[in-house]
């Protein structure tokens, strides 16, 4: 049964249905969320906590967030954008994230994030980990440097029988998603494009495949992420 | 009142940034009548004559002598910013980090495909040569940096943006466009 509640973000009141994650219920009323490791259509994991709002006064993800009733939601504030932000320079001293040699540079959500929340250089010192580029498998390159863990991948790519190409391996700080060798082999290439396109920065490559857009008409070389979102026209009933 | 002084200089960087510098194109010749230049590659000058305003560092920290030429910045700068990627997280260069030092030395002088008649197996150690870091630091790692500009190199129309924002004292505009980490 559908049932259409009444909730605010940031004080604009929005409806949805009632049950819907926050994060999708404030895009149908023209409003972003920040999100890293959700994808539309993927159950949501909440990993990543960059969809942190304030929901009655308390910090949660708006990506498994069920919207009901009267809430109150805090966005765009800076103590939240703050919070958003570290998250993002963590990111980048966690990993290898060296833009300017990166097939995925200007069509990557972690750098389209720094650019949003004006990161300039991290606060944080540089780990520079020691990580490997797995080129064994004949469609795909899986650059673990700049991995961040979203199990997008994993969740979203299966095969024709339903199995997982990708896969947790490992664990703590070393934890790495990894390629199945037997099912790496199969991939079409339509599934190696899938997730190259559904891994959120440059860490599943299609083997030749890399900058073949010119700088300049990539996806957030002129329009910050959620500017699709944010120019959406919105009906309202 | 005297013009503001500017200083630059190219630590582990591959001169693109200030490259880019020049790339501001005929805003040069209003730069010029807006700020002196001291010690920086633009002019030759070698050592620093006086204290500077504004100091201009391209390139992180890959060997001892970055790391002197980039306090001696510190010391005679009001402002340091750091200009690209090899500046704010080490760059292209930063790339060796996760290799051993002596695995790189044996790659570019002994066993590298470019290598040509080192018959005697030498890997440079003269005392007078700067000592490389064990990895490659950024800027704001080794001493305080006052202001970024990201990008490989920076476009130059960020460079023109910070630097007269900084020689006016108003606020930079950093359009969404311009900051870019590539
Ligand atoms: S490979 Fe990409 S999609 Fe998969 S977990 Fe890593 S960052 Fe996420
Ligand atoms: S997008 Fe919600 S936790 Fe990652």
């Amino acid at each position: 049964m559908n049932k259409i509640v009444k909730f605010s973000i940031d004080g604009v009141e929005c409806l949805a249905t009632r049950g819907q994650f926050v994060v999708d219920a404030a895009k149908e009323n023209g409003i972003y969320i920040p999100t890293l490791c959700n994808y539309p259509g993927v159950k949501p994991k909440g990993g990543c906590r960059i969809c942190t709002v304030k929901i009655n006064g308390k910090l949660m993800t708006a990506c498994t967030s069920p919207v009901s009733e009267g809430m109150q939601i805090e966005n765009n504030a800076n103590e939240i954008n703050e919070i958003r932000k570290a998250i993002v320079e963590l990111l980048f001293v966690e990993g290898n994230h060296f833009c300017p040699a990166c097939e995925k540079s200007g069509n990557c959500e972690l750098q389209a994030l720094a650019y949003r929340f004006h990161v300039m250089a991290p606060r944080f010192p540089f780990s520079f980990p020691i990580r490997k580029v797995d080129a064994s498998h004949p469609k795909i390159i899986k650059e673990q440097n700049r991995c961040v863990l979203c199990k997008r991948c994993i969740r979203a790519i299966k095969d024709y029988k339903g199995r997982s190409i990708f896969a947790y391996s490992k664990r703590g700080n070393r934890v790495e998603v990894g390629v199945d060798s037997k099912l790496g082999k199969e991939l079409t290439d339509e599934l190696a494009q899938k997730a190259m396109d559904i891994c959120p920065v440059g860490s599943i490559l299609v083997k030749e495949k890399g900058f073949y857009q010119p700088i300049g008409t990539r996806k957030y070389d002129k329009n910050p992420i959620g500017s699709d979102i944010e120019n959406l026209v919105v009906s309202k009933p | 009142m005297s013009k503001p002084v500017i200083a630059t200089t190219s630590l582990a960087g591959c001169f693109g940034c200030h490259m880019s510098i020049l790339d501001i194109d005929d805003r040069i010749l209003e730069l010029i009548e807006l700020v002196e230049f001291n010690k920086s590659p633009i002019d030759d000058i070698k050592k620093f004559t006086k204290k500077c305003d504004i100091g201009l560092i391209e390139g992180g920290c890959c060997n001892s002598e970055n790391v002197h030429v980039l306090k001696d910045f510190r010391e005679h700068c009001k402002i340091l910013v750091s200009v690209g990627e090899c500046a704010i997280m080490g760059g292209l260069p930063a790339m060796r980090n996760g290799i051993p030092i002596k695995e790189c030395l044996d790659e570019a002088y002994l066993n590298g495909p470019t290598v040509v008649g080192n018959t005697e197996k030498i890997v440079p150690n003269d005392p007078e040569l700067p000592i490389l870091l064990n990895k490659v630091y950024p800027c704001h790692e080794v001493v305080k940096i006052d202001y970024y500009l990201p990008g490989c190199p920076p476009r130059a129309d960020l460079i023109w943006d910070a630097l007269t924002a900084l020689i006016t004292g108003n606020e930079m505009k950093l359009p969404y466009e311009v900051v870019k980490f590539d």
